[in-house]
């Protein structure tokens, strides 16, 4: 038993060695895949000036709130304000046009007289308040004169409908924590002004901050960074792409006839599966291995933060290999179940993205609807995903790990029993 | 509507038995289920006095199977494909390494022995088909149409082959489309035609028995009728 399994591991290698564009799809792809996907998430973490996103910004108030938005804006590092296209200023028909044409992403239109008018109905509602408190001499002109109306200003947003609404929710609370803190100032200002200049100074620095307290392992904080993200996710995702060779592998077997000579060879099919399990496992492990050889050596050079392993590449690699389990697995019943390739690989890759959306990949499993969520739970990406992050980002023991890797490994077994059922129950004595 | 139906049939050990029938008689079918494929609906069949429900490991070590289509590894070699089989009978080490030597020496193949498959003929994998089944020496050899879509030669060669592995005592069991081969190659004869057994015999015996026929193909029209089978 023991020769039948090692030759047909040597078999197995063989044809895998001598098909070049399953060794594309195993190894290249993935590789191309993990370092382009880090690469476009990575500059939404970033906040380097060559990122920085150009936005419209037309001010018809020409006063100290526009100006202040514009200093804002400009010192934010994520965007670079454009006020004139082609040497002219911009009106709001142009940067409309500009933004539903996608040429820009953002248009911001500060409303004309902006500045005066906010500044007239805070004067208002603070003298409003200083002659309630009796804090200033009665004016009988003063009480007579009615207040102008001040009407409420609109500061306009344009958004290329193309963006995401990730990007529009971020931009907007910006743009808002910005205004507030225009108005609060003015009001503080006022207030100053009101109550007699030089005899009450407000502190005008916010009372209430907040700290994101990074957790720390081995007295080293642990900053969560892209790659740190990225790289187990996407790493998974080329795992589980695995099951497309191997299914089509099983399928070519059927087609070629060389299955059913197995089958009426003295080797249980048991056999088979151990080889190919034993090939394509040593396969997920090669391509984990490059994978983050790439995020830890080649990252840095390409402008990317490298990849911290420091003292978790083995439960990373346990990860790594149940994952690869539970692949295979499903890889080995698809590919029992599917009579052609036709059938094997586009839904090979489809069930792989489905398993990755649901499992978390893209988006994280909290940001879920309810029913996805549960779901999601009950995906073996999920549970490699979870175990890796564990590892990596919550630094748990081996212990902490073991029902995610058992889980995995569970699937494994139930898929490749359904698959060996039913290949027993459709062909053979 | 079954593919076999109503199929009795006793081959002794020795015989080169050929099971001919036009398309879609069930020859395919009942190989198939000599070899073990597929499972019958009901009846039962022995090899050396043992049953597939309770000897299918044995029975698999003593039988061999040559299936229709080229059962190989297209990007393997030769000599790489038949290690393989080879190590699936059990065969390993010095043995299966000369016995894969020996075969595709007597079959002219030795030379191409580190050639990839998919760049053999028709004939030549025929020939490498051919060995896959017969490395472990069965006593019984299945073959489902060994000649097919193949040149003179290498139909020569193989049926050649096939005499000898018969005279060492192998008891060969095949299906043919090529009746001036079976009737010149087979012993015993079995004509099949919608899922029953018309004759069998000696190949002299139902030339004999058949008014006017002059050879197997005249039994085997006058049996079967001239009448098209397609998509039957």
């Amino acid at each position: 038993m023991v020769n039948k399994i090692w030759m047909s591991v040597v078999k197995e290698f063989l044809l895998l060695k001598r098909d070049l564009g399953g060794l594309i799809i195993l190894f290249i792809m993935p590789l191309v895949l993990v370092i382009t996907v880090t690469l476009i998430q990575d500059s939404t973490f970033k906040t380097i000036s060559d990122n920085k996103i150009p936005i419209l910004l037309v001010d018809n108030d020409n006063g100290s709130v526009s100006k202040t938005v514009f200093d804002n804006l400009e010192k934010s590092n994520l965007f670079s304000v454009v006020t004139q296209i082609d040497n002219k200023v911009i009106t709001e028909e142009v940067a409309k046009e500009a933004v539903y044409k996608g040429k820009f992403q953002l248009a911001i239109i500060i409303p004309k007289n902006l500045s005066v008018d906010l500044q007239t109905k805070i004067d208002q509602n603070v003298q409003n308040i200083v002659s309630k408190m009796g804090l200033t001499e009665t004016d009988s002109t003063a009480q007579t004169e009615k207040p102008k109306v001040i009407k409420e200003k609109e500061v306009k947003l344009y958004f290329d409908p193309a963006v995401q609404m990730s990007f529009k929710n971020a931009v907007m609370n910006s743009i808002d924590k910005m205004i507030s803190q225009i108005e609060t100032k003015s009001i503080y200002t006022t207030f100053q002004n009101q109550l007699g200049e030089g005899t009450v100074e407000f502190d005008q620095k916010s009372f209430i901050t907040f700290k994101e307290i990074i957790p720390r392992i081995n007295n080293k904080e642990v900053r969560p960074n892209s790659v740190q993200h990225n790289v187990p996710a996407w790493t998974l995702f080329a795992i589980f792409f695995i099951v497309i060779p191997l299914s089509i592998n099983i399928v070519k077997e059927k087609s070629q006839g060389t299955f059913v000579r197995l089958l009426t060879n003295p080797v249980s099919n048991l056999v088979v599966i151990i080889g190919k399990t034993i090939t394509y496992s040593a396969i997920c492990m090669i391509q984990f291995y490059m994978m983050v050889a790439v995020a830890v050596f080649l990252f840095p050079h390409i402008g990317l933060p490298s990849l911290n392993i420091e003292g978790h590449l083995f439960l990373m690699s346990i990860v790594a290999l149940f994952s690869g389990f539970a692949a295979i697995g499903f890889g080995i019943l698809l590919g029992t179940v599917a009579n052609t390739q036709e059938q094997s690989a586009p839904f090979g890759a489809t069930s792989v993205l489905i398993l990755a959306a649901v499992g978390g990949v893209w988006v994280p499993v909290f940001a879920m609807p309810t029913v996805m969520q549960y779901i999601a739970k009950s995906s073996p990406m999920n549970w490699g995903l979870e175990a890796f992050y564990d590892v990596l980002l919550r630094n748990v023991s081996f212990l902490e790990i073991i029902p995610k890797i058992s889980l995995l490994f569970l699937f494994f077994i139930i898929t490749t029993s359904i698959a060996l059922f039913y290949d027993k129950k459709k062909r053979t004595v | 509507m079954y593919s076999l139906n109503d199929v009795s049939l006793e081959i002794n050990e020795g015989q080169i038995f050929g099971l001919l029938g036009p398309n879609g008689a069930g020859k395919t079918t009942l190989i198939s289920m000599l070899c073990g494929l597929i499972k019958p609906t009901s009846g039962h069949f022995t090899i050396d006095d043992l049953n597939y429900t309770n000897h299918s490991s044995k029975i698999k070590k003593i039988i061999g199977v040559v299936p229709q289509e080229y059962a190989l590894y297209p990007t393997l070699t030769a000599r790489e494909n038949l290690h393989y089989f080879g190590s699936m009978y059990g065969l390993k080490g010095a043995y299966l390494k000369d016995k894969v030597v020996e075969t595709l020496d007597l079959l002219g193949l030795l030379k191409f022995a580190d050639k990839r498959i998919e760049t053999f003929s028709g004939g030549m994998k025929r020939r490498v088909n051919l060995i896959a089944g017969i490395l472990h020496n069965p006593k019984v050899l299945f073959l489902d149409e060994p000649t097919v879509g193949v040149d003179v030669q290498s139909k020569n060669a193989i049926i050649d082959y096939l005499k000898v592995l018969n005279q060492n005592g192998t008891t060969i069991i095949y299906t043919s489309h090529h009746l001036a081969e079976a009737e010149d190659f087979c012993t015993h004869i079995a004509i099949l035609d919608r899922g029953r057994i018309y004759a069998q015999g000696t190949p002299s015996s139902l030339i004999d028995s058949t008014d006017e026929a002059r050879n197997l193909e005249e039994v085997f029209i006058s049996l079967t009728g001239k009448d098209f089978r397609d998509g039957q």
